[in-house]
């Protein structure tokens, strides 16, 4: 049984992934849940760094982007071809990823959201003012769409065919590193990092492995995000978008793959539903982000348990 | 002709700002030894471990491992060459089970990376197991089997103490560090820590042991050393020690006065 | 029409010694003028970017929190001020109202976001305090709208020439009360009561705690004190830049990069910090591009935090083993 587990969650996985997609009433509804997608990616990603390593980054919407403008920039001004231009986009996010991973990670602490913080900063100032480049604030228009074996992704239901494979693939993925002998050492790291060093973890090569990961993750949302909208704007990967992720992750529960699903989702249709507010919007986004994280510091799903369990015990003290 | 010695230490050193808190120490220990490091709070006992496990790197002198000079070299790799330790102040994985606690010891023995981890290669997945089954054994032989999927940090303190030692086993080592093993246990979990440090001997490994209680430390080393500020006092079996006038002015008179 | 003669640092003679520019090593008068001007318009928004900074690290060092809405505050004491003028009072008078209004804001704030989450960690203090500039962003646009509003300066308009360089009076007014805040803010620390009682409270909790300071009072003294401090920053400003809902992000974020890049544990770093951040900036926004003006400041903060993360000033080490 046991051994079939994770054939049976992919199997349910596809096939709701399948009905979804073939159900799917209009373009509006296709292109939220392709976004949310590309959500869950990169949050999966961040949780691996912050959920089971313990360490933070503010600044990984600079990855998502780096992916975006790669793809997009070879793809359109060179006419690479997608899958390339995608794979372009990780070699480059990984190297960014080793270069700033390695004096960052030495930080700890509020240090290193600060560090992680002033590189997304950059990063995103690059994307504006590289407009040779990037088309700078304007954004980056026309980008093709994703052609596998004759097949092109043009319209948005195939291409929530293309981004939920890629994010059922990720799930798969990332449920066997944290499954595994890696998984545990970042734990290890996350609860002790001396007694882990003392046991022959090396730490330090392990927490940069992972922030390469979560990197790479990020920059594969973003070849995704280039050639599913066919349009991307730096206004995309700024400060805020970094601290979006960041609260994906917390609000789905750190430590917990299935959470980050949730956790991507909610935030990802909480602004659209707020969007019948007009100006009131933000007020409301951010008062629902302090009340969350005030009230339910441990994210959605153990937090909502936690209540319930105390509510419980209340009546039967009562 | 002296056996080989497995650690040697050469007139090592540190000092934090003015604070000279270990101060020309050499010492060695066997092959199959059980040496008991003893003084003072404050010694700098915890000092030397952390100076010999490479949390520390020694402003003077010299740590050989196998004959090779260790010092200076990252925790990580002084584990792989076979030096395991436990902690004064008990550093478990506190959100991991009993039995993962172990698991992360035979980290550095094993070799799945991330890419066959991610993919679960065959062959990853029986290395998994085997980590699984290695790590169970050496739970029963702490006597923890029953609690391996209990989280470590709700075991009671003892417990905690023999979870670290298993953990400390799994990696392999030839010799283990113990910092204060009985420190909060009682009686009986006191004797059975006395039978546990001769089993880990009968292993073939050596064990360096800190410890306050004396009548364990009397009776499970073959060799004591005293260090007191920093300095070696004196080295000797224990006997001799018990007897050691600078030793009894240091260190035991200096106890009984409370 | 020739230069003016710079009134100290040339004779008559070479000012007076031909159509060409006279050369200090090799230099040419203008570009001295013009590395002058950057000076000044970099000390000006360094002396902006200290006081935010030391907002920040009044709030870190009583509570280890980085208080992401520090910029708000900048935001709301130039809007609120401005608000205040136009109904007809006073600057002085708005100036101190407007400091009150916000000092208040951030006694509120402290209150209801940051002590009713003792049990958070980190992060979700980090996202707690980002939703709290959300939300006063997002509420000051719905009461002032998108447009930017002006402040009158707080004396004369004409630029006052100086060595072949102009500056604001407004600029000297910023910097003046800069220095004035500083002293003042030191010597409060150091030789009140309070002073002594919240930096007792930062060095060591437990201890202040039993001899009887009671630290919560600190941490919201703390949030008051930043505020303020914030406030005054934005009045000083807005004359200059304007006031504008949006004015305060960036402004936080360079504040914030001010007291890293000092030291966070120490207020002299923190104005050192700032002063050297914009006068890096100006620098680079006048020779290389005024694009990249905004990645100057974190540029310099990775470089701090890689190279010496404790601050330029700073002492609290970074690494604990
Ligand atoms: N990282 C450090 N920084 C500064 N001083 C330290 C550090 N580690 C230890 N010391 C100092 O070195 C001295 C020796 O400490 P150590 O912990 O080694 O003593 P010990 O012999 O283990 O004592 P105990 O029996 O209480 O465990 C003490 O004075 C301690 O304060
Ligand atoms: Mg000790």
């Amino acid at each position: 049984m046991v051994r079939y587990q994770r054939w049976l969650q992919a199997g349910a996985f596809y096939f709701l992934v399948a009905i979804t997609g073939s159900l799917l009433p209009g373009t509006y509804y296709v292109t939220l849940l392709n976004l949310i997608g590309l959500h869950i990616i990169i949050v999966l990603g961040l949780n691996l760094l912050m959920g089971y390593a313990g360490q933070i980054s503010l600044g990984h919407a600079a990855f998502f982007g780096l992916g975006a403008y790669t793809s997009a920039i070879l793809t359109t001004t060179y006419k690479v071809d997608p899958v390339l231009g995608l794979l372009a986009g990780l070699l480059l996010s990984g190297l960014v990823a080793v270069v700033v991973g390695i004096p960052a990670l030495k930080l700890k602490g509020y240090y290193l959201a600060m560090a992680t913080l002033g590189f997304g900063i950059i990063v995103a100032i690059a994307f504006q003012q590289m407009d040779w480049l990037t088309g700078g604030p304007s954004g980056f228009m026309g980008i093709p769409p994703f052609r596998l074996l004759g097949w092109s992704f043009k319209t948005p239901t195939t291409g929530f065919f293309f981004v939920w494979t890629v994010v059922g693939l990720i799930l798969f993925l990332s449920l066997n590193i944290v499954d595994s002998r890696i998984g545990r050492a970042l734990r290890a790291i996350h609860d002790s990092e001396t007694a882990a060093l003392a046991m022959g973890v090396d730490a330090q090569r392990l927490k940069l492995l992972i922030f390469v990961v979560s990197a790479l993750y990020a920059s594969l949302a973003g070849s995704l995000l280039a050639h599913t909208t066919n349009f991307i704007a730096p206004s995309s990967f700024g400060f805020m978008f970094s601290i979006k992720l960041v609260t994906m992750v917390v609000v789905g529960g750190m430590a917990s793959i299935w959470g980050s699903l949730l956790g991507a989702a909610v935030l990802t249709i909480l602004p659209e539903l707020l969007a019948v507010f007009h100006d009131l919007e933000v007020v409301i986004f951010g008062l629902i982000l302090m009340v969350v994280m005030i009230f339910l510091p441990r994210g959605l799903v153990r937090g909502l348990l936690d209540l319930w369990e105390f509510r419980q015990r209340k009546q039967q003290g009562r | 002709m002296d056996p080989p010695a497995l650690l040697t230490l050469k007139d090592v050193g540190i000092s934090f700002g003015g604070l000279q808190a270990v101060k020309q120490v050499s010492f060695q220990v066997q092959e199959g030894q059980i040496k008991a490091l003893i003084g003072p709070n404050g010694a700098g006992k915890t000092t030397l471990f952390n100076l010999i496990t490479g949390m520390l790197t020694p402003d003077q002198g010299e740590i050989l491992f196998h004959r090779q000079a260790i010092q200076g070299l990252p925790p990580f790799q002084i584990a792989a060459r076979g030096i395991s330790r436990t902690f004064q102040i008990v550093q478990l994985f506190g959100h991991m089970t009993v039995v993962e606690n172990v698991m992360v010891g035979r980290h550095i023995r094993t070799r799945a990376g991330l890419l066959a981890a991610a993919l679960r290669l065959p062959w990853s997945r029986r290395e998994e197991a085997a980590i699984r089954a290695q790590s169970l054994e050496w739970l029963a032989f702490v006597g923890l089997q029953a609690r391996a999927d209990d989280y470590a940090a709700n075991l009671p303190l003892g417990h905690q103490r023999l979870l670290e030692i298993a953990r400390a086993l799994a990696t392999d080592p030839k010799l283990l560090l113990l910092d204060e093993p009985a420190a909060g246990l009682d009686m009986t979990e006191t004797e059975r820590l006395k039978d546990l440090i001769f089993a880990i001997r009968e292993k073939e490994i050596s064990v360096l042991l800190v410890e306050h209680d004396m009548s364990l430390t009397m009776e499970v080393a073959d060799e004591i050393v005293v260090l007191d500020h920093g300095e070696l006092l004196a080295e000797g079996p224990p006997r001799e020690i018990q007897r050691h006038p600078a030793v009894i002015a240091a260190y035991l008179g200096r106890d009984w006065e409370k | 029409m020739a230069p003016p003669c710079p009134a100290f640092f040339w004779t008559e003679q070479q000012c007076a010694g031909g159509p060409g520019s006279p050369l200090i090593s090799g230099i040419p008068l203008e570009k001295l003028a013009e590395l002058l001007q950057y000076l000044f318009s970099g000390l000006t928004n360094g002396a902006i970017y200290a006081l935010i900074g030391i907002g920040f690290s009044i709030i870190f060092n009583a509570t280890a929190i980085i208080n992401f809405a520090q910029g708000e505050f900048v935001m709301l004491g130039a809007l609120v001020a401005i608000a205040l003028h136009s109904l007809g009072l006073s600057l002085p008078l708005a100036f101190g109202l407007a400091v009150s209004a916000v000092t208040l804001i951030g006694l509120v704030f402290e209150r209801l976001a940051i002590r009713s989450a003792r049990e958070a960690t980190a992060i979700s203090l980090i996202i707690i305090t980002v939703g709290g500039g959300v939300l006063i962003k997002g509420l000051a646009m719905l009461i002032w709208g998108k447009d930017a509003y002006t402040l009158p300066p707080f004396s004369g308009q004409e630029p006052l020439v100086f060595a072949g360089a102009t500056i604001l009076p407004q600029s000297l007014w910023i910097m003046a009360l800069t220095i004035l805040l500083v002293v003042g803010l030191e010597a409060f620390l150091h030789f009140t009561i309070l002073g002594k009682a919240m930096r007792a409270a930062s060095f060591n909790p437990v201890a202040a705690r039993l001899v009887g300071i009671r630290v919560s009072q600190m941490v919201q003294f703390s949030f008051a004190l930043s505020a303020a401090l914030g406030a005054a920053a934005g009045v000083l400003i807005a004359p200059i830049t304007l006031g504008v809902y949006d004015m305060g992000t960036m402004l936080g974020l360079k504040g914030f990069c001010a007291a890293v890049i000092g030291g966070l544990g120490s207020i002299f770093g923190v104005v050192l910090g700032g002063l050297l951040l914009g006068v890096a900036e100006a620098l680079a926004s006048g020779l290389i591009s005024s694009g990249y003006r905004d990645a100057v400041a974190f540029l310099i903060l990775l470089l701090v935090l890689f190279f010496r993360p404790q601050g330029l000033i700073g002492r609290r080490p970074s690494r604990s083993s």
